[in-house]
């Protein structure tokens, strides 16, 4: 479970002072998908990046399963599994080494490396390309194989920025399936993104975030209810007071 | 297993992969100085030793008014050539190195007991001419006092009244101390291949993983930054220690191809300096590494990196430079400066001259220490927010 209390973040200072994240606050529970839903540049990453403890909050409290972000960051990433914006590889390594590095960093040993390795290369359909070195990948290996690295030590939390960036059709519904099996395992899911049908398809629970404020946390029916609109891209729009940056 | 050691070994197998790094590492950086050594040496030395045994041409102008001056300086293998016509300008566009000029009156004022004057024309800027100069200078020197001690003998004199004080040089320079002046700049070459051998890896561990956008998702992980960090430096280190190992053996062969014996010089680049010369480089290797990481991390790209890194390539050069145009006796104290430290030590070991333990002790303490203060305040960088993120 991970619970965000009244986050504040702000870049910057004087003329040039930019507030990113201004008070956001929300739960993402066990067993369910969060999606984190605004337009670009409304602090999602900014927010995630909070989460996983890169960035540290101005004010406001992170709790990962009960642990403070703030008092014992080692032990919040160790219960995040994170695919975050920016998903190089090692590209002189193959899709194997490069999970392995993070298994080990995590403190796994040899044997466990492998078969999570193996169940997670399984999962993702990633056998032709596990032992090809990266450099060359397209987007959607790379981003299976950066799944693949983040979730090597079974962690019991999720966090996805924008995990459809720049997938095609094919590899997108492959990346909804798996962020449902991720659901059905148990796990709490939280990720973001600016797309509309994708939240509407996948999520138990919607947070939109506009301006670095939250404007709505509900269910997506609830979310059609409270701002009368039967059409959920309507209801975001009326939600943010804009159309801008929306994608369909 | 600790971080550290897995950061290190996965940093080592992934720049071992790169044939660019392991080219720069393992042949350009230990090679290139050797080599250019040794063709440098090697061409300076052979002119001289050609200088020096063959008959030197010497253009003379107006011989025909000395000739027993001619025959003396033929006796002294000097091969006798018809001047030009203009022995400044034939100097000036180094048509001759030196040339000599006998004046119409010589024959008279020598026939006066006068003091006969000649002029040897010459460039002192020439380096190359300053051998040929000191010859001429040496033989005339030479046919006028012999000349002189006849004449104090025929007035019956004893020559040595016009010698009251005699000069006997006693020469304390030993085979390895000469040739230690003509490769006081090796130190450098050694230095220069620390840096060069780390600097891939440094612009690659820091800016290139953030440029590659990977820098992110490693720290999302549950290791200290400061672990991470120790790790890459480990990889740096060792990739610039390794340059520094194949340079000294480099240095070891191309040393026994110069003509050093020729020279009554002794450069010994053997076990003993290269187990005394890696103690002295280690810590060096490491404040050097956290000092090129510390520049990367400050870079906003591979590229700036890379500039930055270049210009910190000309540091080491600094102390090299001071030490040749300012020849000074080495204190204690300075073996505390690194840099200046290492450059003394291994100076002083390739002269085969002692270098007292409290020193070489000195020296490591003093480099080790200024390469943790380095690490800490690299760490502290590294735990910025700034550091990861690309965009």
């Amino acid at each position: 479970m991970i619970e965000v209390r009244n986050l504040h973040k702000t870049f910057g200072s004087g003329a040039k002072k930019v507030i990113a994240v201004d008070g956001v606050h929300f739960i993402a529970r066990d067993g369910e998908i969060t999606g984190l839903l605004g337009p670009n540049g409304a602090g999602k990453t900014t927010t995630l990046r909070c989460l996983y403890t890169l960035m540290q909050p101005d004010s406001g409290q992170v709790l990962v399963d009960g642990i403070d972000a703030a008092t014992d960051p080692l032990a919040v990433r160790r219960a995040l599994g994170v695919l975050p914006d920016a998903r190089g590889l090692y590209k002189r390594l193959t899709a194997r080494e490069n999970i392995a590095y993070f298994g080990q960093l995590h403190g796994l040993d040899a044997a466990t490396i492998r078969t999570r390795s193996d169940a997670a290369i399984r999962a993702l359909e990633m056998d032709d390309i596990a032992d090809r070195r990266t450099e060359g990948f397209s987007q959607g290996q790379r981003v299976k194989t950066a799944i693949a690295r983040a979730l090597v030590h079974d962690p019991k939390n999720v966090i996805l920025d924008e995990p459809t960036n720049g997938l095609d059709v094919m590899a997108t519904r492959a990346m909804r399936a798996f962020l449902k099996q991720l659901k059905s395992e148990g796990r709490c899911v939280l990720f973001s993104s600016h797309i509309m049908q994708e939240v509407a398809a996948l999520c138990d629970r919607i947070v939109v975030i506009a301006r670095g404020r939250v404007v709505a946390d509900e269910s997506p029916d609830a979310l059609r209810a409270q701002t009368g609109e039967a059409n959920l891209e309507d209801a975001f729009v009326k939600l943010i007071g804009t159309d801008e940056g929306l994608a369909a | 297993m600790n971080s550290a050691v897995i950061v290190f070994l996965k940093e080592l197998r992934e720049n071992l992969r790169d044939r660019r790094t392991v080219i720069n590492t393992l042949v350009t950086g230990p090679l290139m100085g050797p080599l250019l050594f040794v063709v440098l040496i090697n061409t300076m030395v052979s002119r001289e030793l050609e200088k020096a045994e063959q008959p030197l041409k010497l253009p003379v102008i107006g011989a025909e008014h000395a000739p027993n001056l001619i025959d003396a300086l033929k006796q002294q293998r000097f091969d006798i050539q018809p001047g030009p016509a203009n022995a400044e300008r034939a100097v000036r566009e180094q048509d001759a190195d030196v040339v000599l000029r006998i004046p119409a009156d010589y024959a008279e004022s020598w026939n006066k007991g006068e003091p006969a004057q000649v002029e040897i024309v010459f460039d002192e800027s020439q380096r190359d001419a300053q051998s040929a100069v000191r010859r001429v200078q040496a033989a005339i020197d030479g046919y006028g006092q012999r000349t002189g001690a006849m004449r104090l003998l025929a007035r019956g004199l004893s020559p040595s009244v016009m010698r009251p004080v005699v000069v006997a040089e006693r020469d304390q320079s030993t085979p390895q101390s000469r040739s230690g002046t003509m490769f006081g700049i090796l130190p450098y070459f050694f230095i220069l291949g620390a840096l060069i051998g780390g600097m891939a890896l440094a612009i690659d561990t820091t800016a290139g993983e953030r440029e590659r956008q990977s820098l992110e998702p490693l720290l999302a992980n549950p290791v200290p930054r400061g672990q991470i960090l120790a790790g890459k430096l480990a990889t740096t280190t060792a990739f610039s220690m390794t340059t520094v190992l194949l340079s000294m053996l480099a240095f070891s062969v191309a040393s026994r191809f110069l003509p050093t014996e020729k020279l009554g010089m002794d450069l010994h680049i053997g076990m003993g300096f290269l187990f005394s010369g890696l103690f002295v480089m280690l810590p060096l290797a490491g404040l050097l590494a956290g000092l090129q990481t510390m520049v990367a991390a400050f870079a906003k790209s591979y590229r700036e990196a890379q500039t930055w890194l270049g210009l910190l390539t000309f540091v080491p050069a600094i102390p090299t430079m001071l030490l040749t145009i300012l020849p000074f006796k080495p204190l204690t104290w300075m073996y505390a400066v690194p840099l200046m430290g290492q450059q003394i030590a291994l100076t002083r070991f390739l002269r085969g001259e002692v270098v007292t333990t409290q020193a070489l002790v000195l020296c490591f303490v003093c480099t080790t220490l200024a390469a943790l203060i380095v690490y800490v305040v690299t760490s502290r960088i590294y735990r910025s927010e700034r550091l990861a993120i690309s965009a």
